[in-house]
């Protein structure tokens, strides 16, 4: 079933032609990576997915309903959740609060004034983040964590709504190997039991090519190949705008 | 003078009338330039630039007579730079690092401290400067005389201008000020010794700012109130030219004083008080960011985060019941001037506290706070007076006219951030207090309205100051509550990090709209509640001193504690009541102290002692 | 040439560092090995002067440097790359090349930005364009060769590696070789070991803030993937 699709998508700022005419579709329970390489416009297309920015042209398709003109908050409330390349968090909020906050929204109480924030949804919220391991972590202000660390938080809360898409953007970048692959499991479980669809960027190829159903690479704006891992791993263009020879 | 309708005006005075303006814009584009310049760097919003400014024209008056006119306008500017220079490196330096703003209220305290000074040196006569040696005639233009030495300014202004972008754009100084504005600790470890910029900025700040003030000598006389007008008039230039950009300060300068002199050249008198007020209103709304400025790039400084809220514990909580008992004690043992002074302090407590509640965990930094304070102090008089209402019901209708004023005034408000919506509400506040000030048959202008007394079961000072006691502490305990609460959590969601919160579905605009009005409502209510306590109001109710002193009593509590206001409050209440009485130059004694105060307890005083006893 | 002996450093009452000793020697790259909130990224920040040591020495070239402030220590010839860009957002490339700029130092690889565009092609491509109009990876490259112009003799690298396409890392890995031959000091914080792998002379594991391990890659990397 397909959940996301985006079809012949346009973006220029400026000058700058950063996304020309990209077109895919990411199925429920799939791990469909976006890679390319830097400054290919892979976070200039997330950031049109989610509502940041507005498209010049092309058309975007959340099970069947155009996400064209909706602000983020109206996109997360149609159940998408995202990360961000550079970490965004509450900083003066414990990790837990920050989860309880996604929460809260989720669960439209923001508006509550009778409610004690703190003790809203704290068990739904150690779940989360149990499961992204930070439950030992929190009762931490974000401001002190790790960057690794708050990778990891803004994934719980990126899971507080249960999103039926999730986006992230280089959601492993500055982990260590083995927590890298443990997220990346963890993102595919959500996937397959929960038919949750996945769309990331990355640029460790390990991860990519370990974890993702299906790879896309786009290059200066335009989709140069897609298909599965091996598949895109052996194409000659690819190697050589973005894997490299692998020799240094 | 009767207002002269614009058409009316022949060509000839239409002529002079801008030529005018743009002379003053000149001065007023120093003053504004060196503001921006301060305040892009340094993130000092810096009160006392009027009081530079002031200083520069005080000293050029003074310095004339030994060495004429020409030597003593650079010498003026290059000393009150020394004393910028040396201000920001005793004084300033050691606050970089303290909770946003708190530099403001040192620099707040520096506005007392310099006029009194100011008026030891000099006295409190206006005094006459010289006229400038050689450019003392007039020339004819159109038919009419028009001074030369308005012509030199006209011309200075651009010159400066064209200076200031070249060091600014051009030079390695200008691109390293530009960067250390940005994240002054990366410029540190990149190799650039950010203390010398800083100074260097604030020197260069300080030079405009006197010289400025050094050049206007020959045009109007130094007066000790030259501070605070030039103040204003130097935010709104800035603002509506757009933070840190100078091309716009220039911009905004011409516009500013042009629509100024033509005010008074047609006699509006009753506009000229705000018209500039007003217009950045519409700028602002118009163009969030200033007529050149840019949204302002996320700056980091070296400031302290904040910590997370945690509920109170039961013995926090005791020690709060247990004071507000000992409160309620306090009629057995004393009456009379205590009590009034106590009732003062309780009003203004919850004044201050909810301007924390935008200020604190809202983020909206609010320089017009007054106004929802006079609104109510306001409603309650006119529900009583006009209205004829009894005073039970004035008192609980009052604050909803503070209500009506938030929800306006708040809705353009959440549009900005930053400095920019500190200026929108100081502005909306200014247009407020002039209407009240200027509507004599409504509100009875500046002498205000009197006979606004409680009913007869209240009368006595004993049963008002129980009256008071209930509502605040209750009020307070409102919004303390409410900050616990999920809504109070997604407020301080949208000041951390507004991506994050709009990205999990937070209608930040609407939390914040919503929090301005609630903060109205108890500012109102604590207005309302001043009313009656005085039996009289005047537009002072709601002028910029009062918002002033809620700015301060939040920021010398502590920003980022929730008591910290309540004990911001009480302390500068009772240090006004104390040294205004019979002291001579009781506002230098008052900068002192607080300044004393800022450097001691940098956190606030409730930052401080939670620093020092927690765990 | 960098000397680290028993540091201790914390932030408030959160103790961080506890009695870290390691050194980098000129010619050389040494890798700092660790997880996530292991330590790595104040260990370098205490180095450059960001953050205050609470005990212990830094030397640098045979100088303690522990006392001095940020500048100082740049202007002594220590590169800092941090790991989260912190690029000048408000400046366009040139700009920010130029606030990295510090006059020609002796012993050191002298750097212009026509060397820099070489090495990061991309950058030379977008010289007049603002910081914040650019892409994460090619602000990640901007911060590297901002710390460059300062022709630093020993460098500081925070995951520099983090967000480069694969071809730029080989690109960076073969820069790094060319520096170290240059007889540069590079202290580099990783968690990635495929870059570690291509330019490491020694490596330390670092593991909640105390020193596990040290000696080659190949020795330390079994304990490193245990923790
Ligand atoms: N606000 C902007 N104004 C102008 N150009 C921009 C802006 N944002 C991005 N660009 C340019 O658009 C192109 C695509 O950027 P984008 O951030 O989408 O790249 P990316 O694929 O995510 O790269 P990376 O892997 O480095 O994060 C880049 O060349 C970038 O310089
Ligand atoms: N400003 C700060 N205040 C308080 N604690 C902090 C601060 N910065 C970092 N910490 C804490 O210090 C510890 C070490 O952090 P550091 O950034 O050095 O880790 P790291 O090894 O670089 O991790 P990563 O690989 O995720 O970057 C972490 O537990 C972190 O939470
Ligand atoms: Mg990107
Ligand atoms: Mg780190």
């Amino acid at each position: 079933m397909t959940v996301l699709a985006i079809r012949n998508l346009a973006k220029a700022y400026g000058g700058v032609q950063a996304v020309r005419d990209v077109s895919f579709v990411v199925a429920a329970g799939e791990l469909l990576a976006m890679i390319g390489p830097n400054g290919a416009g892979k976070t200039t297309c997330f950031n049109m997915l989610n509502g940041q920015v507005t498209p010049d042209a092309g058309s975007v398709e959340f099970e069947g309903r155009s996400l064209l003109g909706l602000t983020p908050r109206q996109i997360w409330r149609l159940g998408v959740g995202r990360t961000f390349q550079i970490t965004a968090t509450f900083g003066s909020m414990t990790v837990r609060e920050n989860v309880q906050m996604a929460l809260l929204s989720h669960h439209r109480r923001l508006w509550s004034l009778t409610a004690l924030a703190t003790r809203s949804y704290a068990d739904d919220a150690d779940a989360l983040l149990a499961r992204v391991g930070m439950r030992e972590q929190a009762d931490r202000p974000c401001a002190v964590l790790a960057y690794g660390d708050l990778k990891r938080v803004e994934l719980a809360v990126a899971l507080a709504n249960r999103p039926r898409l999730l986006l992230m953007d280089e959601p492993t970048a500055g982990m260590a190997p083995r927590e890298r692959n443990e997220l990346m499991q963890l993102a595919a479980e959500l996937a397959r039991s929960g038919g949750i669809a996945v769309l990331f960027t990355e640029h460790d190829m390990d991860v990519v090519f370990t974890h993702a159903d299906r790879v896309i690479v786009l290059s200066g704006g335009e989709l140069i190949a897609a298909g599965r891992p091996d598949a895109v791993r052996a194409d000659a263009r690819v190697r050589e705008v973005y894997l490299g020879t692998g020799d240094a | 003078m009767g207002s002269v309708p614009f058409f009316f005006m022949s060509a000839s005075s239409i002529l002079i009338q801008f030529l005018n303006g743009l002379a003053s814009a000149s001065s007023l584009f120093l003053v504004a330039a060196g503001l921006s310049l301060i305040f892009g760097v340094t993130r000092i919003v810096n009160f006392a630039h009027g009081s530079l400014f002031m200083l520069g024209m005080y000293l050029a008056v003074a310095l004339a007579p030994m060495l004429g006119f020409w030597w003593s306008v650079p010498l003026a500017a290059l000393a009150v730079a020394a004393f910028g220079a040396l201000v920001e490196a005793t004084l300033l330096r050691r606050l970089y690092a303290a909770p946003e703003l708190l530099q403001l209220l040192a620099t707040f305290a520096l506005v007392l401290v310099i006029k009194d000074f100011t008026l030891w040196a000099w006295g409190p006569e206006d005094l006459l400067g010289p006229r400038a040696p050689g450019m003392d005639g007039a020339v004819r233009i159109a038919g009419l005389r028009y001074p030369e030495y308005d012509l030199f300014l006209i011309g200075f202004g651009p010159l400066v201008l064209g200076a200031l972008w070249f060091l600014l754009r051009r030079t390695r100084w200008g691109t390293l000020v530009r960067a250390a504005t940005q994240d002054r600790e990366m410029a540190g470890a990149l190799g650039v010794n950010q203390r010398w910029l800083f100074t260097s900025v604030f020197a260069l700040g300080a030079l405009l700012a006197g010289l400025g003030g050094a050049v206007q000598i020959p045009r109007e006389p130094a007066t000790l109130f030259i501070d605070l007008q030039i103040i204003s008039d130097a935010f709104v230039v800035v603002v509506v030219g757009g933070l840190g950009s100078i091309p716009g300060a220039f911009l905004a300068a011409l516009l500013i004083a042009e629509i100024k002199s033509f005010c008074i050249g047609l006699g509006y008198s009753k506009i000229t008080l705000v018209v500039e007020f007003i217009v950045m209103a519409v700028v602002l709304v118009i163009r969030p960011w200033g007529l050149l400025g840019r949204m302002p790039a996320q700056s980091r400084g070296p400031g302290t985060v904040e910590l997370p809220l945690a509920f109170p514990t039961r013995k926090a909580l005791a020690a709060l019941g247990g004071m507000a008992m000992m409160l309620a004690l306090v009629p057995l043992l004393s009456a009379g001037y205590t009590l009034v002074l106590l009732t003062d302090i309780l009003v203004f407590a919850l004044f201050a506290v909810s301007l924390h509640f935008i200020m604190g965990p809202g983020g909206l930094h609010s320089f017009g706070h007054a106004a929802y304070f006079g609104l109510g102090a306001y409603g309650a008089g006119l529900l009583l007076l006009k209205g004829g209402l009894p005073m039970e019901l004035a008192l609980a209708l009052a604050p909803l006219l503070a209500v009506c004023g938030a929800l306006v005034f708040g809705w353009f408000c959440v549009r900005l951030s930053g400095v920019y919506l500190a200026m929108l509400t100081l502005a909306f506040a200014q247009i407020t207090w002039s209407v009240m000030f200027q509507w004599d048959a409504f509100t009875g202008g500046s002498n205000g309205l009197i006979g606004i007394w409680p009913s007869s079961w209240l009368s006595s000072k004993t049963a008002y100051y129980y009256l008071t006691l209930a509502t605040c502490v209750g009020a307070i305990a409102l919004l303390w509550r409410v900050l616990h609460a999920p809504f109070g959590y997604a407020l301080r969601a949208g000041r951390d990090s507004p991506l994050r919160a709009d990205a999990i579905g937070i209608d930040v605009r609407a939390q914040q709209w919503a929090a301005f009005v609630f903060a109205g409502l108890f500012a109102g209510l604590a207005g309302a509640l001043f009313a009656f306590s005085k039996g009289s109001i005047s537009p002072e109710a709601l002028a910029v001193p009062r918002s002033v002193d809620g700015l301060v009593m939040v920021l010398l509590g502590g920003i980022q504690t929730l008591t910290g206001p309540v004990w911001g409050a009480a302390l500068l209440t009772w240090l006004q009541d104390a040294v205004s009485r019979g002291i001579d130059y009781w506002r230098a004694v008052m900068g002192a102290i607080v300044l004393v105060l800022v450097l001691v307890f940098p956190q606030g005083v409730t930052g401080f002692l939670r620093e020092r006893f927690a765990r | 040439m960098l000397e680290v002996s028993g540091l201790d450093a914390a932030y408030g009452r959160a103790r961080i560092l506890f009695d870290v000793s390691f050194e980098a020697h000129a010619g050389q790259v040494a890798v700092l090995l660790g997880r996530n909130g292991a330590g790595k990224s104040t260990t370098l920040k205490c180095i450059i002067g960001l953050v205050r040591p609470r005990s212990g020495e830094i030397r640098f070239d045979g100088r303690p440097i522990q006392h001095l402030q940020p500048y100082q220590i740049a202007r002594l010839g220590v590169g800092y790359v941090p790991e989260d860009r912190r690029i000048f957002t408000d400046l366009t490339v040139m700009e920010n090349l130029e606030i990295g700029r510090q006059p020609p130092r002796e012993g050191a690889p002298r750097w212009t930005p026509a060397k820099l565009f070489e090495l990061f092609p991309n950058l030379g491509r977008m010289q007049d364009r603002l910081g914040a109009r650019m892409s994460g990876g090619e602000q990640q490259m901007l911060t590297i060769a901002r710390t460059l112009m300062g022709n630093p003799r020993a460098i500081l690298l925070d995951e520099p590696s983090e967000g480069l396409a694969p071809v730029i890392v080989e690109q960076m890995a073969r820069t790094i070789r060319e520096l170290k031959a240059q007889g540069l000091t590079v202290l580099l914080c990783e968690q990635n070991l495929h870059f570690a792998r291509l330019v490491a002379d020694r490596a330390y594991v670092i593991e909640k803030g105390q020193l596990r391990r040290s000696g080659t890659l190949d020795e330390v990397r079994e304990e490193y993937q245990q923790v």
